[in-house]
């Protein structure tokens, strides 16, 4: 008999969501989707507001990475206040924001590796999902609990260092910044008492990435064939083909490395990107208007920036760049759960540049903000944890608020976090009678590989677990599980 | 020649000049209460009630009394403290205050007083009036969302003339903190200053000057509201 499977809540994710599975009389998997069914509205509420309220106002969609909604959108007020984009405000200005860019960046990674994701690799997918989570890991592995609470520590130090609050600081303002770091604060990142420390943040990451890479080599069968499918790849990447996850050009590339978006001005992102809506999620679907709906989506986030990118600026995750990308010959990898081991070297690269921005004296004093003449239109683009933000304001001739556009990192990753449901629920549960927790864990595992945030991609209320339902062809439900 | 007289506030003595009104004879005494309405240098109109105090068993506003020799304030019973909190709520349910992306915040003397009574949740309901975003001047912003109709802007934001820039309009529950257009494109920039300065909520608003003090900065970052006056 055809039935529906549906997930819901999907867990260890942040936001809210449900996955359906729908399966024929013999068993086949017909169609899955990841459903995103809840909805917020920052693009509408923000209307009429003061535009220098935007990037205090519209980092509210998140508290795990609200710093990069608060930087793409004094990144798009910069050009509105005529301060140009990216290397066109005060040295003070710009490194002050990368600071506060990597610490967000290290902190929210090593949340995702240790907190959402390590449980998987440590107690399988299928392990007994009592022990399956942080508790469990803090209670076999407590060296390992540790290192994730410190390393999300240290980032969060240095966001508050830099933006006033750990979590929804004021630090970017249009033009620049609000603060200096000050000489304790510096002293504190690069001297603190162990762990806390740049030094120690470096060595526990490369620890991090050891980690996966001793996984990896015995799990190789799993992480290369796990929802793997080829895919186009989009990102920001420097002028000069580095990884830059503050400021660039937009870069995409397709499955086989040929660039398909050549490294263009991202205030023209509305030239080359389109959204599609379907009815059945609030969660929009971005493609490039070049190759159209069909071919045009593509994966953003960690294994997207480390396939479009040309090499890492920073020794350490460098060479560990070179070993990856020797993995796929310097072809891009399109092996879903390797975007983990991209996510790990950029936690590397993170801890990495904020040990070398720290001995930056221009953190410590200079002209904070700069301003020109003033446009009524900026797009602000940055690399959030999860991939490319696009944050693009209008105001009006009060200095109101009368357009804003966000495209979410996880909306960019939405066509390929379906695919890859689909993927697995066809790996997993074809021709089976009976759906196991493990084969609904192997679902989020797929979608949890994206590391996606949910209630920012669709603006959702709530948090964020996710539930299966089963149903059949009549749209009868058989069965429901939620995850706990 | 001065005419000190003797006057009790919690049972402390206190001396002040006789005529003193009790909130600045307080304050000459070490001894906060809160005001909103109020501020130096304006004529006292005891209209936000925050300032309320018990003298023989009345209920008084502290701004608009004046001492008397051998007065005894009452301005700490649990019921005084409960009366000011249910003010502060009243006025956070009846506009639409959103602190987490206001320029005031940390600045703002409604929120900091939410603070000292430690309002968590207020006990009557929220009204989400419909109110509009006045940004139609040159140099201000004025968010009738957030007003509280203290008066405030419009005793004390005058041009040379003594016309004052801000007036009321309307009657009742309609009743708001208007700016006159016309005057309002004369405002010099240390007008604007000191209109948004002097808003003890945040809805006048220098326009692009948001968030420029970092938090910890902030007047009510570190020590609560009235932590100046208390000795």
């Amino acid at each position: 008999m055809s039935k529906k499977i549906t997930i819901e809540p999907v867990t260890r994710v942040e936001g809210h969501g449900k996955v359906t599975i729908h399966m024929d009389d013999s068993g086949n998997i017909e169609q899955s989707r990841l459903h995103i069914v809840e909805f917020r509205g920052f693009e509408r509420f923000v209307q009429g507001r003061p535009y220098w309220e935007a990037p205090v106002l519209v980092q509210r969609l998140c508290g795990i990475c609200p710093v990069s909604h608060h930087l793409a959108a004094a990144k798009a007020l910069d050009v509105i206040v005529g301060a140009g984009t990216g290397h066109g405000l005060t040295p003070t200005g710009e490194k002050m924001r990368r600071l506060m860019h990597y610490g967000q960046f290290f902190q929210s990674h090593a949340l995702h590796f240790f907190h959402l994701s390590a449980p998987d690799f440590l107690f399988g997918i299928d392990g007994d999902p009592a022990i399956r989570n942080i508790i469990g890991i803090a209670l076999t592995h407590p060296e390992l609990a540790v290192q994730g609470v410190m390393m999300r520590k240290f980032g969060q130090e240095v966001i508050r260092a830099t933006a006033g609050k750990k979590i929804h600081g004021t630090g970017a303002i249009p033009g620049g910044i609000n603060k200096h770091l000050t000489i304790a604060e510096r002293d504190e990142f690069l001297l603190g008492a162990d762990p806390l420390n740049a030094d120690k943040m470096v060595s526990w990451a490369e620890g991090a990435l050891d980690f996966f890479k001793s996984y990896y080599a015995a799990n190789k069968d799993f992480i290369d064939n796990f929802a793997y499918f080829p895919s186009n790849h989009l990102s920001l990447v420097r002028e000069d083909g580095a990884l830059d996850i503050y400021h660039g050009v937009l870069r995409a590339v397709d499955t086989n490395g040929k660039k398909i978006l050549n490294d263009v001005d991202y205030q023209e992102y509305a030239d080359h990107i389109e959204e599609e809506v379907r009815s059945w999620s609030y969660m929009k679907f971005p493609y490039l208007k070049a190759l159209g709906k069909e071919k045009g989506w593509y994966r953003v986030g960690p294994l997207a920036r480390l396939n479009t990118i040309d090499f890492i600026p920073s020794p350490i995750a460098q060479r560990e760049f070179e070993i990856y990308k020797a993995l796929t010959h310097g072809k891009p990898n399109n092996h879903c759960m390797m975007m983990h081991y991209a996510r790990l070297i950029e936690t590397l690269h993170a801890a990495e540049m904020i040990r070398e921005l720290l001995h930056d004296p221009d953190l410590l004093e200079g002209e904070l903000v700069i301003k020109g003449t003033k446009q009524k239109e900026g797009v602000g683009l940055i690399e959030a944890p999860r991939g490319t933000l696009f944050h693009h304001y209008r105001i009006n001739d009060n200095d109101q608020i009368e357009m804003a556009n966000l495209i979410v990192s996880t909306t960019n990753n939405n066509e390929p976090m379906n695919r890859s449901v689909n993927h697995v629920a066809k790996a997993v549960m074809t021709g089976k009678e009976v759906i196991t927790e493990g084969m609904m864990n192997a679902v989020e595992v797929a979608i949890r590989a994206y590391d996606p945030c949910l209630s920012c991609a669709t603006h959702a209320l709530g948090n964020m677990p996710l539930e299966i339902t089963l149903v059949d062809k009549n749209e009868h439900i058989i069965d429901r599980k939620r995850s706990k | 020649m001065s005419n000190l007289i003797k006057f009790k506030i919690d049972g402390t003595e206190c001396m002040a000049e006789a005529g003193t009104f009790i909130v600045e004879a307080a304050r000459q005494n070490g001894v906060f209460i809160p005001t909103l309405c109020n501020m130096p240098g304006v004529k006292p109109k005891g209209s936000c009630r925050i300032c309320t105090v018990r003298i023989n068993g009345r209920l008084m506003t502290s701004c608009t009394t004046p001492v008397t020799d051998g007065m005894e304030i009452d301005s700490s019973s649990p019921d005084i403290i409960d009366l000011r909190k249910s003010i502060v709520e009243l006025l956070f349910v009846s506009g639409n205050h959103f602190c987490p992306a206001c320029e005031k915040s940390g600045n703002c003397e409604l929120q900091a007083l939410g603070y000292l009574y430690q309002m968590m949740v207020p006990r009557y309901p929220y009204d989400f009036p419909l109110r509009e975003v006045d940004a139609s001047s040159p140099k201000i912003i004025k968010d009738q969302n957030r007003c509280i109709l203290c008066k405030r802007c419009i005793k004390s934001i005058k041009d040379e003339d003594g016309k004052s820039y801000f007036a009321f309009r309307s009657r009742g529950n309609h009743l708001e903190v208007v700016l006159d257009a016309e005057l309002a494109s004369t405002m010099t920039d240390e007008l604007a200053e000191k209109a948004m300065q002097n808003c003890p909520v945040g809805s006048i608003l220098v326009k692009e000057k948001g968030f420029e003090t970092p938090i910890g900065k902030r007047k009510f970052d570190h020590q609560p509201i009235g932590s100046d006056i208390h000795i």
